[in-house]
């Protein structure tokens, strides 16, 4: 499922709801989760997950086409950690 | 500070111009969707955002760590989150705005 289809389902969920409205709340949800952990900010989804940062220490890395020494610095990764009613959904047909 | 599911609907509240209630089922709404994909086993793709996949394990040998007991975890569907590069790129941002903050002090 794309972003597209997901305002796709979304606005058929929702009759009275214009495409430009379901748009902009699909827009306006990611962006927010965006800026959240860009600051630093974690986001916690009751029954979806939640999303914090990982820490990653500085490391030599190499570049792979030339094989040269790159310092890679420290950093921060988002994180995502399934919730309890996803992680079972997920897992229920298999 | 955590970002919730309530801090989602007064945005579409304040953005969108939902009423309270709109906003409150949309945010349950889009969540919902993105469960439900999963569920049938289809990989979601948000662009900008990041893509949210399945990956199937199979079973392997654990331990009760309170008794040391042998137990076999069993083969499962989980779920995976790859950030997308330009998320990937803000949350790097911010971390090196704050060390340029730091040195500054």
């Amino acid at each position: 499922m794309t972003k597209s289809e997901l305002i796709a389902k979304l606005t058929s969920r929702y009759p009275q709801l214009v495409t430009k409205d379901a748009e902009l709340a699909v827009k306006t949800i990611l962006d927010a989760m965006a800026k959240s952990l860009a600051q630093g900010q974690r986001i916690e989804i009751r029954g979806f997950g939640s999303f914090d940062l990982n820490y990653r220490p500085p490391r030599v890395g190499r570049n792979p086409k030339s094989g040269s020494r790159v310092e890679v610095p420290e950093k921060f990764v988002p994180h995502f950690k399934a919730g309890k009613e996803l992680r079972e959904r997920v897992d229920e047909l298999l | 500070m955590t970002l919730t599911k309530a801090d989602l609907a007064d945005l579409l509240f304040d953005k969108v111009g939902l009423n309270k209630r709109e906003a409150k089922d949309m945010v349950e709404a889009f969540f919902e969707e993105i469960r439900a994909s999963l569920e049938e086993g289809d990989t979601v793709k948000l662009s900008g955002f990041g893509n949210f996949q399945l990956r199937d394990k199979p079973q392997r040998p654990g331990r009760n760590p309170k008794t040391g007991e042998e137990i076999p975890i069993s083969a499962r569907r989980v779920v995976t989150f790859h950030a997308s590069q330009k998320l990937k790129g803000l949350v790097e941002l911010h971390y090196a705005k704050q060390q340029q903050r730091h040195f500054n002090q």
